[in-house]
């Protein structure tokens, strides 16, 4: 649960809306709510507030493109 | 002695797909033949560089082994046990992978113009590929060198000359896979439309702008030269004229590749995406030539961003993404030649990038001022397709012409 708010929290920091939590669906890139440098933001974020290491490589677009997936990424990589 | 460009006319496609029949007959049986497919390469990859271009040949097989040297080192020095993973190490291997590139680049610029002994058609898309390799290797996805694999994705001859630039993760996958008969039956499907849709953009369309209408609106605007400028209608011709050749002609070229991949069984990510409909310059660059900007993107744009901020070096995050698009855009520019052009066309569009993240901060500041409706997308796509037509007018190059020659 913990994960799912804090990711939360920070992607509708970084976009500046709520848009992000009323639909866990909406693709972040195609509607221009996150770009290059949201996305750089958002691992450092990650990394500081989760203690998950994201490196750029590891960002591939399709697998991060909605709040839900991205909520998923974290999840499983903090079992490793 | 023959030589043949990749895809230059109907007859160089005749003799590939032939060459290809067998193996495509072994895919359609479920199964694949690496050994046969790469004697095919090794052919077509032999006539591309043999008679007058025999010392482009020689230069590829020591730009190879000058590659294959570097990777295969960084690879083993960040896989070993306990491996100290120096950014210094990796620095280096950056720096010596890009040399070839960069002496190719620049000999030009300092012999007076000649070209470089050691250059050959593709070296960039080629050194896009490897540094793209000591990155991920970096970040601990490349875990071990695989020299035959290494080859097949450095030299793979469909994309060779020109790109698309494919990701080794992602080529390897494609290479280890047998795929069925339905999925391969599939693939081969859309490679044989590609292949078409690319007749009609490379042949059809691209020879419509780029011979029959392009020379004579360049014709009348040098004619027209004089007023403010040498400014004409003509030039506005030439302008949207060299926008829609530019197209046509490359992203034909990229249909082709990705289509022989296809028949090969290798899915060559796309370079284009309807890129006229882009609605502003940043949904301009995520759909034309993909390949090229998502490269500068991921191992330009993000890393030096991803830097700068974790080492807090500079605190304004707008800054930071202003300085990120200035230097992507100028090694951008750089790359395509070091005239005034080019690196105009670079800063031109790193400034349009910068105007246009400040107008998206403005308007998510004032979020009811501005309606949004068909008339304003349509108004977006308009005025994105005009400074796009524009910045390839500087990019043409027939400004230099029109007023220095």
């Amino acid at each position: 649960m913990a994960v799912k708010d804090t990711v939360l929290d920070i992607l509708s920091d970084l976009t500046g809306s709520d848009e992000v939590k009323e639909d866990l669906d909406k693709n972040l890139f195609t509607s221009g709510l996150l770009d290059s440098m949201g996305t750089v933001q958002l691992l450092l974020e990650l990394q500081s507030q989760l203690d998950v290491n994201v490196p750029v490589s590891e960002f591939d677009r399709t697998q991060w493109d909605t709040p839900n997936k991205i909520i998923a990424k974290v999840e499983q990589m903090q079992q490793q | 002695m023959i030589n043949l460009q990749p895809y230059e006319n109907p007859g160089y496609f005749v003799l590939l797909v032939i060459a290809l029949l067998p193996a495509i007959i072994v895919r359609l049986n479920g199964a694949r033949s690496h050994w046969y497919e790469t004697l095919v390469s090794f052919v077509f990859l032999f006539l591309m560089f043999d008679g007058r271009k025999w010392t482009q040949g020689v230069a590829l097989i020591g730009y190879t082994i000058w590659q294959y040297a570097i990777v295969a080192l960084y690879i083993r020095y960040r896989t070993k046990k306990d491996s100290p993973n120096k950014f210094s190490v990796f620095f280096w291997s950056v720096v010596l992978a890009i040399v070839p590139l960069t002496v190719v680049k620049f000999t030009p610029l300092f012999d007076h113009g000649q070209s470089s002994i050691i250059g050959f058609l593709g070296i960039s898309y080629l050194t896009f590929k490897t540094v793209g390799m000591i990155m991920e290797t970096r970040d601990g996805f490349i875990k071990d060198f695989h020299p035959v694999k290494f080859l097949q994705f450095l030299l793979f001859m469909p994309t060779i000359s020109s790109g698309p630039i494919d990701r080794y993760r992602r080529f390897e996958k494609d290479y280890d896979r047998v795929l069925t008969r339905e999925k391969y039956l599939d693939l081969l499907g859309k490679g044989v439309d590609r292949l078409f849709l690319g007749f009609f953009y490379k042949f059809i369309m691209g020879y419509i702008f780029g011979t029959m209408l392009l020379p004579n609106l360049e014709r009348q605007a040098m004619q027209a030269r004089g007023g403010f400028l040498d400014l004409s209608w003509p030039l506005v011709g030439v302008m949207y004229c060299y926008s829609m050749y530019l197209f046509f002609d490359f992203a034909g070229y990229s249909l082709f590749a990705v289509g022989i991949s296809n028949m090969m069984g290798v899915e060559t990510p796309m370079n284009f995406n309807y890129p006229w409909i882009s609605h502003n310059i940043k949904d301009f660059w995520n759909r034309w030539h993909m390949t090229l900007s998502f490269w500068f993107r991921d191992y330009i744009y993000m890393r030096f961003v991803f830097f700068i901020m974790k080492h807090k070096w500079i605190k304004n995050r707008v800054t930071i993404a202003n300085l990120g698009y200035l230097l992507l855009f100028m090694i951008m520019g750089v790359w395509h030649g070091e005239t005034w052009y080019y690196i105009v066309y670079g800063l031109f569009h790193a400034t349009v990038m910068i105007l246009t993240d400040a107008w998206i901060r403005f308007k998510r500041k004032h979020k009811d001022a501005f309606p949004s409706n068909h008339f304003t997308k349509a108004i977006a796509i308009l005025l994105t397709f005009n400074t796009i037509c524009f910045s390839f007018l500087i990019f043409s190059g027939f400004l230099d012409r029109l007023w220095f020659r």
